[in-house]
C-alpha cells in the first residue's frame, strides 16, 4: 500500500516538474535570434503566458471546489477585480500620454467630464499598494459573500448560483459609465509597467516569468494547505460537513479560510494577465468566464492541483487551436467536453493518468 | 471514575409542523452513566439526540450539561463541551483512511490555524493506536474509510468519539445491521467505556439492550413512558402495550 502511494506521489512530482520544465521554453526559444528554425514567435510566449494565468485561477478554484467542494461559480469575479485593480495602476502611469494629454485623469474621465479622481482611485499610482488591492479586494468580496453564506449554511448548488450572481451583477454594475472604472471599454493603451514600456521583448519576458513564479509559489502553497492536517479536513467538510460539526470543528472558519485565499489567488492571476493581454473590461466578469474556468478543473482532475493546472492549458490550447478556424464550434464543444469529464472520466486527465500508471 | 457533568432534560417539547416530536421530555443522566434508550419507530429518540447536540432547538424546555444551557448553543460549541454523537447511519470520511478519520477526532486545538501547522506527535500517534486496538481496525489503518464493512464502519465511527475523549457519549442504533457476532463486540465495547464517561445508547434491539444490561428508558410519543432495569421495565404494562405487540 504504501509502495503504491508513493509511486503515485512521484509521478505527480515528475508531471509538475515536465510541466514547469515546459513552461520555461518559450521565453528561452523566444529569445534566440530571428530566422532560427527552433524560435517561437512573440504570439506564444505571450498565449502561454495568458494560459499561465489561467492556471493560476484553476488552481485557486480546485481549492475551493476540488478539495473543501465549494462550487464557486463566480471565481472570475475576483480574476477580473485583480486585474482591474491592475489596471487602475497602468491607467495612472500613462501620465500624460493620454489622448487629451491630462496630467492625473485617464481618457475616459476627461471625456465624461471628471473634474478630479475619485477617492477610490487614489494610491493606485503605487505599485505596491495596486498589488496589495488586486489581493484585498478579491479577497474581501469573498469574504463578506463567504461569510453570509456560509454562516446560513448555505451549500451545493444554492451557493453556486450565489456565486454567479455575484459576478453577474458585478458585470452590470461596471459596465456603468459612473462606477468611474471605464464602463464598457475598460482600460486599455496602456504604456508602461515599473518604468518598462510594455511593447518591449524584455517586459514580455518579465511578464511571463512573474506569471511562472506565481504559479509555482500558488502551487507550493496550495500543496502545503492540503497536505496539512487543515487539508484533510477541507475533505472531510466536501464530504460530510455536519460530521465535521459534531467533531467541534467550526466549519464555516475552515470555509471562509479556504474561500477567502481561493479569492486572492484568483485576483493575483487577474493581476498578473491584464499587463499581458493590454486590456481589461467587464466582459471579464461574465458568468460564462467563471463556468468555463470549472471545466478546466473539471477536465483537468478536480481535487488534485495539477490536474487544475493541467486542465487549464489543454482546453485552452484546445480552444485557441479550434477559435482559429470554427470559432463559432467552441461553445458546443465545451460544453460538449464537460458532459463527457462528467459522465466518463468524472476524474479527469489526472484520473485518466493514473489508470494507466497502475 | 473520570469527573463529569450530568446531562439534565426537562420538559423538552418539540414540535415539527404540528406534530410533537417530543413531548414534555425529561431524562437525567449521571456522570459515568450506561443508558439505553429505546422505544418505537417515532418515539423521538433521533430527535431528543438532535436537541442535546445543538441540531434542533426546542420550543420549550430546559437542556443542560453541567453549567451549560445546551438550547443557546450550536454543533460546534456543544462538541467542544465534551458531548460525542454517533449518528444512526455510520457518517466519517470515506476518502480518508482509517488513521486520518481517527486523527481529525484527535482532541487537539480545532481552529484554522492550528490545523495548518497540525504535526503527528509521537503521544499523539500512541493514542490512536490505542484506539485502533480497541475497535479493532489497527489492521486497516491505511485503508480508505469507505472500503470497510458496515460493522467496521460503525466501529470506526464509535473510536471517533473515543478520540474525541467526550464526557457523553450519544450513540444511535449502534448495531442496526450486525450480525450477532458483531452485535455482542459492539456491546462490550459499549461497556468498556462506560464508567469512564457516561453513555446514552438509543436502540431498537431489545436483545441488544439486554447485553448492555443497565438502565432503560421507554420513549413513547416524544415523553418517558418507563424508566428502570431492563427486567422491570419489560414486565411494565404500558410498556407491553406499545412495545411488544397490542
Amino acid at each position: 500500500m504504501p509502495g503504491i502511494s508513493s509511486l503515485r506521489f512521484n509521478l505527480r512530482l515528475l508531471l509538475v516538474a515536465l510541466i514547469f520544465v515546459l513552461l520555461l521554453l518559450p521565453p528561452l526559444l523566444n529569445a534566440l535570434p530571428a530566422g532560427h528554425p527552433l524560435r517561437v514567435s512573440d504570439f506564444v510566449v505571450a498565449v502561454t503566458g495568458k494560459w499561465i494565468c489561467y492556471a493560476i485561477l484553476a488552481l485557486s478554484i480546485d481549492l475551493a471546489w476540488g478539495y473543501a467542494g465549494i462550487l464557486s461559480l463566480g471565481h472570475g469575479a475576483f480574476f477580473a477585480l485583480g486585474g482591474y485593480a491592475m489596471g487602475m495602476h497602468l491607467m495612472r502611469n500613462i501620465g500624460d500620454r493620454g489622448v487629451y494629454g491630462h496630467p492625473i485623469l485617464p481618457d475616459f474621465m476627461v471625456f465624461l467630464g471628471y473634474k478630479e479622481l475619485p477617492w477610490y482611485w487614489l494610491g493606485f499610482e503605487y505599485f505596491p499598494f495596486a498589488m496589495l488591492m488586486a489581493l484585498l479586494v478579491p479577497g474581501a468580496l469573498a469574504g463578506l459573500v463567504g461569510w453570509l453564506a456560509f454562516r446560513s449554511r448555505i451549500t451545493g448548488v444554492y451557493l453556486s448560483i450565489i456565486t454567479q450572481a455575484m459576478t453577474y451583477a458585478l458585470m452590470l454594475a461596471f459596465f456603468r459609465n459612473d462606477m468611474g472604472f471605464g464602463g464598457n471599454n475598460g482600460f486599455t493603451d496602456f504604456k508602461d509597467l515599473l518604468g518598462v514600456p510594455l511593447n518591449t521583448p524584455s517586459a514580455r519576458t518579465g511578464l511571463y516569468l512573474a506569471a511562472f513564479g506565481a504559479l509555482l509559489i500558488t502551487l507550493l502553497i496550495s500543496a502545503h494547505v492540503v497536505q496539512s492536517k487543515f487539508g484533510r479536513l477541507l475533505i472531510a467538510i466536501r464530504d460530510a460537513e455536519s460530521r465535521v460539526r459534531f467533531l467541534g470543528y467550526d466549519v464555516t472558519a475552515f470555509k471562509l479560510f479556504v474561500f477567502v485565499l481561493s479569492a486572492m489567488m484568483a485576483g493575483l492571476a487577474g493581476a498578473l494577465y491584464v499587463p499581458l493581454v493590454g486590456i481589461i473590461n467587464p466582459g471579464e466578469f461574465s458568468p460564462g468566464n467563471s463556468i468555463e474556468a470549472v471545466v478546466w478543473v473539471a477536465f483537468g482532475g478536480r481535487g488534485t492541483l495539477i490536474g487544475a493546472i493541467l486542465g487549464a492549458f489543454s482546453v485552452n490550447a484546445l480552444k485557441t487551436w479550434l477559435t482559429s478556424f470554427a470559432p463559432d464550434l467552441w461553445l458546443l464543444v465545451l460544453g460538449a467536453l464537460f458532459i463527457v469529464v462528467t459522465l466518463f472520466l468524472p476524474r479527469g486527465l489526472i484520473g485518466l493518468i493514473k489508470r494507466r500508471g497502475a | 471514575m473520570k469527573k463529569g457533568a450530568s446531562l439534565y432534560l426537562d420538559g423538552i417539547t418539540v414540535t415539527f409542523d404540528g406534530f410533537r416530536a417530543l413531548n414534555n421530555l425529561s431524562l437525567i443522566v449521571e456522570p459515568g452513566e450506561l443508558r439505553a434508550v429505546i422505544g418505537p419507530n417515532g418515539a423521538g429518540k433521533t430527535t431528543m439526540m438532535d436537541v442535546i447536540t445543538g441540531k434542533t432547538k426546542p420550543d420549550s424546555g430546559t437542556a443542560r450539561f453541567g453549567d451549560h444551557d445546551l438550547t443557546r448553543l450550536d454543533e460546534t460549541r456543544i462538541a467542544n463541551l465534551g458531548i460525542g454523537r454517533k449518528f444512526q447511519k455510520p457518517t466519517m470520511f470515506d476518502a480518508l483512511t482509517v488513521f486520518e478519520n481517527l486523527e481529525l477526532a484527535l482532541k487537539a486545538p480545532r481552529g484554522t490555524l492550528a490545523a495548518l501547522h497540525w504535526r503527528l506527535s509521537g503521544e499523539a500517534r500512541e493514542r490512536i493506536d490505542e484506539v485502533l486496538t480497541e475497535i479493532g481496525l489497527t489492521e486497516r489503518a491505511k485503508d480508505r474509510a469507505g472500503i470497510l464493512s458496515h460493522g467496521q464502519r460503525q466501529w470506526l465511527e464509535i473510536g471517533m468519539l473515543l478520540m474525541q475523549d467526550p464526557e457523553l457519549l450519544l450513540v444511535d442504533e449502534p448495531v442496526a445491521g450486525m450480525t450477532d457476532q458483531e452485535t455482542e463486540h459492539t456491546a462490550a465495547l459499549l461497556r468498556r467505556i462506560a464508567g469512564k464517561r457516561s453513555v446514552v445508547v438509543v436502540e431498537h434491539d431489545l436483545e441488544f439492550v439486554r447485553a448492555l444490561g443497565r438502565k432503560v428508558t421507554v420513549l413513547h410519543e416524544g415523553s418517558v413512558l418507563s424508566e428502570g432495569p431492563i427486567e422491570q421495565v419489560q414486565e411494565d404494562p404500558r410498556v407491553i402495550d406499545v412495545y411488544l405487540g397490542r
